[in-house]
């Protein structure tokens, strides 16, 4: 398997990082060298094996359904990085 | 002063409760050493007027029934500390203070101890040699331009160090253990669901586990008695009965079953490790265990299945820093190009590279090959030690194939860096508790571990094994203290 730079393009619109020409060409060589290693899982044949999804064999606990932080909105936007006390702000999103 | 600093946690924690040392000599004595040491990149940052405040505090009114009465301690930074800034060593929340207090170091200040500052590591816990961190490497104590590992590196040297009596650090894929390792301390990653995940920066959520790192066994489990709780607001947390981890500590380990897997027997190990290994393996008869010869047959498998599950799973978490609700923004001309431009600037090469994997890992048309496949061979893993643990109580193996090594020798292949936590990974995977301990040292002086693996919830188990296999090896760290001028 070979990531090109078209994959690459692809993942990082996806991921929302923007990369240049020649982070893409890095990043390629550094993917396909992980993805080599990756490979190897292809030995395996695992069609009937349960996938493991949590470690952690319990059910989830249910708890009643009550407010415990109350008023907290000034902390929630304290550190947003664009100040206003009552909102996040983001640039204009509708023209 | 200096001899305040070498002593341990435990005689610390004596000498407070039968009043020989105020928690202001102790907290000063730690406080003057980390002035010192600052070529050693440790903190992050520092908090110390504020410690100094706290111990004030404690002395005029100490109340010495609490299990860590006045200790200062350092913790990693990729645990949320009220009001003082955590930023999981990436530009990205180089400007984040917390509005809440995580429990895992809520837990450890209700007993009594004070927040000496915040400790550098690997970016967002992502990397083995704390090389990633947007606040620069960290140096190991033990010689100069040397690696700490990772990812909790500045946790690492600041407790061999001696700039910290013990602290805190998080592990995903052996970010506790291979550090430990490295600088001649001890480091215990819990059982998966033992310590509250609420309030830690989240890298992959079904392998992340806070621990203790300290100088020897008993510190360890004195720290761990403190950290592991039940947790409402960490929807993994397991309410299972834990033990009083430090008093229950015992030396008699005899009749114990431990295993010890052939696959760990990897090619290219240098002759020390497996020499070391030997070692072990004696000290343990010499304690009156049983060895048996065990078999992980996918051991090998355990590095490709972490580097699908954990991108994975971090590229899921990682969307939240978007500059929008808190951290670094750069401008952008819309909003989508803010968000590229604040990722593309926030995060560093290899925490990219990491989402970058995991976003396409789990991207369409190629989820079944590699998330799901991932996910079977995990579940075949946690099956092999389901079956040795039939046979056995633990299982010992080497904690890191080889020694720690120079700042910027594997910083170009990605791979080979990776490699480093061959023995950690599987633990890790099937949520297992691991213990590394300081066993010897190579030819060049350099400290190596070794980790015992334990069953689920059977923290107990591994500490007393480790606790007597301390006492049997008697290892001294060589510090220098190079660093201080």
């Amino acid at each position: 398997m070979s990531i090109d730079l078209k994959t690459i393009k692809h993942i990082s619109k996806l991921s929302r990082i923007s990369v240049d020409e020649k982070r893409a060409e890095k990043l390629a060589g550094d993917l396909n060298s992980i993805f080599d290693f990756i490979e190897k899982l292809n030995e395996l044949k695992t069609d009937n094996v349960e996938p493991l999804t949590s470690v952690a064999e319990t059910t989830l606990k249910l708890r009643s359904d009550e407010v415990k932080s109350k008023n907290i909105r000034e902390q929630i936007v304290k550190n947003s990085p664009q100040d206003n006390e009552d909102y996040f702000v983001v640039p204009k999103v509708i023209e | 002063m200096s001899d305040i600093t070498k002593k341990s946690l435990t005689e610390l924690v004596e000498n407070i409760k039968n009043k020989k040392l105020s928690s202001m000599d102790v907290t000063k004595a730690f406080i003057e050493r980390s002035e010192k040491s600052k070529e050693l990149n440790a903190y992050i940052t520092e908090d110390f007027t504020s410690a100094l405040d706290k111990a004030k505090k404690f002395d005029q009114k100490p109340n010495l029934d609490l299990k860590l009465p006045g200790i200062p301690m350092a913790v990693k930074d990729l645990f949320c500390t009220k009001d003082v800034k955590t930023t999981a060593g990436s530009k990205i929340l180089n400007n984040f203070v917390p509005t809440y207090e995580s429990t895992v170091t809520e837990n450890i200040w209700k007993e009594g101890a004070i927040l000496l500052g915040k400790l550098n590591c690997d970016e967002f816990a992502m990397g083995s040699s704390n090389e990633t961190s947007f606040f620069g490497n960290v140096q190991n104590p033990i010689d100069k331009d040397l690696v700490p590992g990772g990812s909790s590196g500045g946790s690492a040297s600041a407790v061999a160090g001696q700039l910290t009596p013990i602290t805190i650090g998080t592990d995903t894929g052996g970010s506790i253990r291979q550090p430990a390792s490295f600088t001649g301390t001890v480091g215990l990653k819990p059982t998966y669901g033992s310590c509250s995940r609420y309030g830690i920066v989240a890298f992959a959520s079904s392998l992340d586990q806070a621990g203790p790192m300290a100088q020897n066994v008993k510190d360890c489990a004195l720290l761990q008695e403190v950290v592991s709780t039940y947790d409402s607001k960490d929807s993994t947390s397991i309410d299972f009965k834990r033990n009083q981890y430090s008093k229950e500590l015992t030396n008699n380990i005899k009749g114990k079953k431990i295993g010890i897997p052939k696959e760990y027997r990897v090619d290219g190990m240098p002759k020390e490790i497996e020499d070391l290994w030997q070692k072990g393996i004696q000290h343990v008869k010499d304690c009156g265990a049983e060895i048996i010869d065990i078999s992980l047959p996918h051991t090998s498998y355990a590095l490709p299945t972490y580097y699908i599950v954990a991108p994975a799973e971090a590229s899921s978490n990682l969307a939240r820093y978007d500059g929008v609700k808190y951290g670094f923004r750069a401008n952008g001309e819309n909003l989508i190009d803010m968000y590229e431009k604040t990722r593309s600037e926030g995060f560093g090469a290899e925490v990219q590279r990491r989402i970058m994997i995991g976003t396409y890992v789990l991207s369409s048309g190629y989820y079944d090959a590699y998330y799901l496949k991932a996910q079977k061979v995990r579940k075949l893993i946690k099956n092999d030690f389901d079956e040795a643990y039939k046979k056995v109580d633990a299982i010992l193996t080497p904690s890191t194939p080889s020694s720690a090594f120079k700042i910027g020798e594997k910083t170009n292949d990605p791979v080979s860096m990776y490699l480093n936590d061959i023995f950690t990974v599987p633990v890790n995977l099937a949520g297992l508790p691991g213990i590394s301990i300081p066993a010897g040292h190579d030819s060049k002086g350099y400290p190596l571990g070794l980790q015992i693996i334990g069953k689920a919830f059977d923290e107990q188990n591994i500490l007393n094994i480790a606790y007597a296999m301390e006492e049997k090896i008697d290892f001294k760290n060589k510090i220098t203290d190079w660093w201080i001028k």
